[in-house]
Order: C-alpha cells, then sequence, then structure tokens
C-alpha cells in the first residue's frame, strides 16, 4: 500500500460509487432509547489500508460510533437518526451486523467479549460462522490466526473465561480474523493490559494491516500508542468531531499534546476552552 | 429392599418426563433468555399432532412402522412452524423488551397454542399406542424375592429420553450450528458481532425445544393417553428448573430425576404416616427449600468472571 491510497478523499468524491474509502461515515447522530443523543454529527473516513484512532475521553462516543457502523447499535436500543454510512460506496445503515460482516466489516468490541464457556479455539471457529461448512478454508485460517497468535495456539483448549486479559483480547481479535474481514473496528484493545501487552497487541495490529491488507477503525483511549500506529486520527468530544488529521500532525498538536497526551500545559479543561474548533460540515 | 429399589426406579423413569420437560425450557432460557411457559402448550400439541395423525394414517391403512414414521415426521413439522412462528411474529417484534415482556408473551403463546391445538386436534383423551410393550417384567429375580416389578414402557421412555439427550449433547458440542448456540447462550451481543444471526438460532433452539417437546408427549401419551392435563406438565418442571438451575442441561436432566424419585419415594414412605397425597406437593416443598438456601439450584450457573 503506497501513502498515497491513505489520504482520504476529498468531501466532493465520496458521494460516488467507486470510492477508495472502505468506510464513509456522514453527519450521523446517534440516539439511545429514543431519547439520549450521544452523537451529534459524526463524520469520518477510513481510506482502504489504513489504521485511523479515534480518540476521545470517557463518554465521547467512540464506541457508539463503531457500534452504528456495525449496528450491533440496534441490540442496544441504539438508533442512526440522520446522517449516512458507505462501505465501499455502498449505503450500509440500517443492515445488520450479519450484512456487515459478510461485507468484511466486523467489529472487535470493548472488553473483548469472549464466549467464556468455549475452548479458544471454538472461540475462533464462531468467527468463521458465515464461512458455513468451507471446512478448508477454515483449518487454514485457523493456522493463520495461530501464526499471528502462537499464544493462542498453545491455549487452543482451554475455555476462554479462564484464559488472560491479553489471551482475550487476542482471541476476540483472532475470532474477528476468522471471517475475512477487510476492515476490523477495534474498540479499545488496550483496555486493563499491561503496556508491554499493549505493545505486543498494536505490532499485530500493524502486521495485520500491512500484510493482511485490513484496515481498521480503532478506538482508544491511550491515545499516545494509538497515534504511533495509526495513519490518521479524529478526536471525539461529546459526541462530536473536535479534530482530525494525520496521526503524525496529531501527535505535534499543541492542544493534543496537552489534554490526550499529557505533556505540557496546564489549567485548561477541555478542547473548547483552548480553541473553537469548528467542526467541518462534509458531505452536507 | 426390594420394595424400596422398585419405588426408586418407578420414580426415576416417572422422573424422566420431567427432565425432558425442564430440558425444553433450558435451552430456550440459555439461547435466548426467554422463560418459555408454552414448553408444556408444545408437549400437548406435539402428543396431539402425533396421536392424531397415527390414527388417521392408521385408518389409511399404511403398515404401521411407515404410519408412525409419518406420523412423527409429521408432528415435527408442526413443532418447526409454530418455532418459525414464534420466531417470526413474536420474538423478532419485542427483541431488546424487558423479560417480563417476553414472559407475558410466552403465556400468550401457551393459550394460543391450547387452543389451535385442540381446535385443530380435537381435545378428547387419545390413547397412544407408538408399538412400545406395556407389560410389566420383574428384574433381578435372583436377588430379590419376587424380583422388582418394572414396566417396560417406561424402561423403553428412558432409553429414548437418553438417546436424544445424547444426540442433543453431540449437537451442541461437535457441530458448526450447536457451536453457535453455545456462543449465543454465553453472550448474545459477541455472538451477533461475529455475524451470527439471532434470528436463526432463535429459530433453531425453538425447534429443538419442539422436537424434544415431541418426544415428552410421545412417551407421556403412551403412558397416559394424550390429554390436556399434558400441558400441566410445565408447572412440574418449574421445580425441577429450581432444583437443577435454569441454565444447567445436566441439571434440568439430574433434577427431573431427583424430583421423579423424591416424591415415589415420600410418597410411599413418608405418606401413611403423614395422610398420604405427597406426591402433589413434595416437588415444590423441594423447591421452596431450594430457593431459601441454594437459590442458583445444584448446577446453578458457574459464573466466570475474570477482568
Ligand atoms: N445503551 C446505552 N443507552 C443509553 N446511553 C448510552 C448507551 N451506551 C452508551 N450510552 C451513552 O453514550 C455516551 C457515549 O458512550 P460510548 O460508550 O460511545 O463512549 P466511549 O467514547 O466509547 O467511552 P469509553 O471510553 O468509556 O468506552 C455515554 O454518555 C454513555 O453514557
Ligand atoms: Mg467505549
Amino acid at each position: 500500500m503506497g501513502a498515497e491510497s491513505r489520504l482520504p478523499l476529498q468531501p466532493g468524491e465520496a458521494e460516488g460509487v467507486a470510492s477508495a474509502n472502505v468506510l464513509d461515515v456522514a453527519n450521523i447522530e446517534v440516539i439511545y432509547n429514543h431519547v439520549i443523543l450521544v452523537l451529534k454529527g459524526v463524520s469520518l473516513s477510513v481510506p482502504e489500508g489504513a489504521i485511523v484512532a479515534l480518540l476521545g475521553a470517557n463518554g465521547a462516543g467512540k464506541s457508539t460510533t463503531l457500534k452504528a457502523i456495525s449496528n450491533l447499535l440496534l441490540a442496544e436500543r441504539g438508533e442512526v437518526t440522520k446522517g449516512k454510512i458507505h462501505c465501499r460506496g455502498e449505503r450500509v445503515d440500517g443492515l445488520t451486523p450479519n450484512d456487515l460482516v459478510r461485507r468484511g466489516v466486523i467489529q472487535v468490541m470493548e472488553g473483548r467479549h469472549c464466549f467464556g464457556h468455549l475452548t479458544v479455539e471454538e472461540n475462533l471457529l464462531t468467527g468463521a460462522f458465515i464461512h458455513g461448512r468451507r471446512r478448508q478454508q477454515i483449518a487454514d485460517d485457523l493456522e493463520k490466526v495461530y501464526h499471528y497468535f502462537p499464544r493462542l495456539k498453545v491455549r487452543r483448549a482451554s475455555q476462554a473465561g479462564y484464559t488472560s486479559g491479553g489471551e482475550q483480547q487476542m482471541t476476540a481479535i483472532g475470532r474477528a480474523l476468522m471471517s475475512r474481514p477487510n476492515t476490523i473496528l477495534l474498540d479499545e484493545p488496550s483496555m486493563g493490559l499491561a503496556p508491554q501487552l499493549v505493545e505486543e497487541i498494536f505490532e499485530i495490529v500493524k502486521n495485520l494491516n500491512e500484510r493482511e491488507k485490513v484496515s481498521f477503525l480503532l478506538a482508544e483511549q491511550n491515545t499516545n500508542v494509538a497515534l504511533r500506529y495509526a495513519h490518521r486520527g479524529y478526536i471525539l468530544e461529546s459526541g462530536r468531531v473536535v479534530l482530525d488529521g494525520d496521526a503524525a500532525d496529531l501527535r505535534e498538536n499543541e492542544d493534543v499534546k496537552e489534554f490526550y497526551l499529557g505533556i505540557g500545559g496546564e489549567g485548561r479543561r477541555s478542547f473548547r476552552d483552548v480553541k473553537h474548533y469548528r467542526r467541518r460540515k462534509r458531505w452536507l | 429392599m426390594g420394595f424400596f429399589l422398585e419405588v426408586l426406579i418407578g420414580g426415576l423413569l416417572a422422573g424422566v418426563l420431567y427432565s425432558l420437560v425442564a430440558l425444553g425450557f433450558v435451552l430456550i432460557f440459555k439461547a435466548s433468555g426467554v422463560f418459555n411457559f408454552a414448553q408444556g402448550a408444545m408437549v400437548l400439541t406435539a402428543g396431539l399432532a402425533l396421536v392424531r395423525a397415527l390414527d388417521v394414517f392408521e385408518q389409511w391403512h399404511w403398515p404401521f412402522g411407515l404410519a408412525l414414521l409419518s406420523a412423527f415426521a409429521f408432528a415435527a413439522v408442526i413443532m418447526a412452524i409454530i418455532a418459525w412462528m414464534v420466531e417470526r411474529l413474536v420474538l423478532r417484534k419485542l427483541v431488546n423488551q424487558e423479560d417480563i415482556i417476553l414472559f407475558m408473551a410466552t403465556i400468550g403463546i401457551t393459550f394460543f397454542l391450547e387452543g389451535l391445538a385442540q381446535t385443530l386436534f380435537g381435545a378428547d383423551v387419545y390413547p397412544l399406542n407408538v408399538g412400545l410393550p406395556k407389560d410389566p417384567i420383574f428384574l433381578l429375580e435372583s436377588l430379590f424375592d419376587g424380583g422388582i416389578l418394572v414396566n417396560e414402557l417406561d424402561i423403553w421412555a428412558a432409553v429414548a429420553a437418553g438417546l436424544l439427550v445424547a444426540g442433543l449433547a453431540l449437537f451442541f458440542q461437535r457441530t458448526r450450528i450447536g457451536r453457535a448456540l453455545r456462543a449465543v447462550a454465553d453472550d448474545h451481543a459477541a455472538a451477533q458481532s461475529v455475524g451470527i444471526p439471532l434470528n436463526q438460532i432463535w429459530f433453531i433452539v425453538w425447534l429443538v425445544a419442539g422436537l424434544v417437546a415431541l418426544v415428552a408427549g410421545a412417551v407421556w401419551g403412551s403412558k397416559l393417553g394424550v390429554q390436556f392435563s399434558l400441558s400441566l406438565l410445565a408447572l412440574k418442571a418449574l421445580p425441577v428448573l429450581i432444583l437443577g438451575g435454569f441454565t444447567s442441561v445436566p441439571g434440568a436432566i439430574i433434577g427431573g430425576l431427583i424430583i421423579g424419585a423424591g416424591e415415589k419415594l415420600a410418597e410411599v414412605f413418608l405418606g401413611p404416616s403423614m395422610g398420604g397425597g405427597i406426591e402433589i406437593w413434595f416437588a415444590y416443598v423441594v423447591a421452596l427449600l431450594f430457593l431459601l438456601f441454594r437459590p442458583q439450584g445444584l448446577f446453578g450457573e458457574r459464573i466466570i468472571e475474570r477482568v
């Protein structure tokens, strides 16, 4: 993948059918329980082959954004009430999670959500559910997952509920890989893991991105690690994108340094007190 | 001693049926979190469909084996249609509602099924003969004076139930769909996230519960005739579930056996001193004691927690 192809398209181009972005989210609003407005117009895009980080504090709406795309929102009584979501130019809001997995877009949920009573290997196999009975393919994919996560091979027969947090995160990512995705929506992979393990997981994400050409939309609170591995980043605050750009630029941005990387500055509480980032209203 | 064993075995064999009904509950409860009050009505419907179809096929002078197989197939199709309708018309509409709403819905399904089944198939008592011998036989005559009296039909019923449970265990452990069912039982949201369609799973699980109900209906029906009281089996399954734990398949089976054996033993050995009639309330008292002292049941969910 050349660096050029990772640049997001300009607003006008996204309307076309043949988009080079795997995901285009345009100005979506999400409401839970018919009353709680959580996303207030979020737009972002994930170019083919990119790792895009979605950053922000607790409750900013990162997970909600990912669930809006995978449509796991429905099961939580959430609803996309405005805006559009396109996957490779095809409108996908309103499809079921199963439809999206079939289109190669799969979410790895926050908190891993392994099937506790199933073994690690059974967990991985559930990821191949949509591939039915293609035994050879599934066996090959299983070997591939074990290649990326050698530790899982050792633990293959253990009940997933009794494995460590890191192993569960690997199981969750491996399980998603079994569906043969082109885009993974990865929600807080670093949650509750020791720094070294976080690094290990992100290295694997990078490997998968480079070798398997999987694009990632990565929700993270760990801004530091996320911006080191991502190509682009979006910063969410209370359901709005307040800043976006190339990961390298974001790393150097004074406000990001202050609020999300914990370097320099003091006393100010929120982005809003510093500068008013006007949301770019795209694709309206 | 011989008499004690005789009562015990009789009770265990009766317990097999409680186990079967409780098993249907557990399957649905695990996969969808729905407490399916309609399981008893499903037993009634399956039993009626089976016995009436068998009557018709026999009137057509089909050979018995063919008639029996066709009647089972007919009843299985009826159960599949019910599963499909429940998924389409009820569960799909009520997805993500409170548990109590789904529970109420299954009460509605109960009345609907009871009414529909009796309208379609009739409301009498229909004796069912699936070709199993009903003769009493004597076991272990060399060990005990006079041997142990058991009903041959009960033994066949236990064999059928055992085969069913073994088949289900294989299905859950070894097949792709079985694995998906277990995944859904563990974590709905995660199952959905990997592309397992919950609607399809719910249909399958209601179908499996329907087939379990069919076996239960066939066995009870051949013992006592197919009649409305089959629907009330659901009430007997409740204490079994409290005993065994709502989410445990082995719990349902062992709970059923314990209740079955316990109520017979209590009736025979405590009955005379307490004025009899113990069989009727024994199960509920045991359930009450469990609720007080071990509310998760014998095999209540081992909750795996790890953060
Ligand atoms: N099912 C729900 N019903 C109602 N409100 C919800 C629901 N899920 C999330 N919210 C609310 O939506 C807001 C955004 O939540 P979300 O989980 O998307 O945040 P997040 O950025 O992922 O935070 P975190 O870093 O803590 O995971 C929060 O205020 C939260 O309380
Ligand atoms: Mg979150």
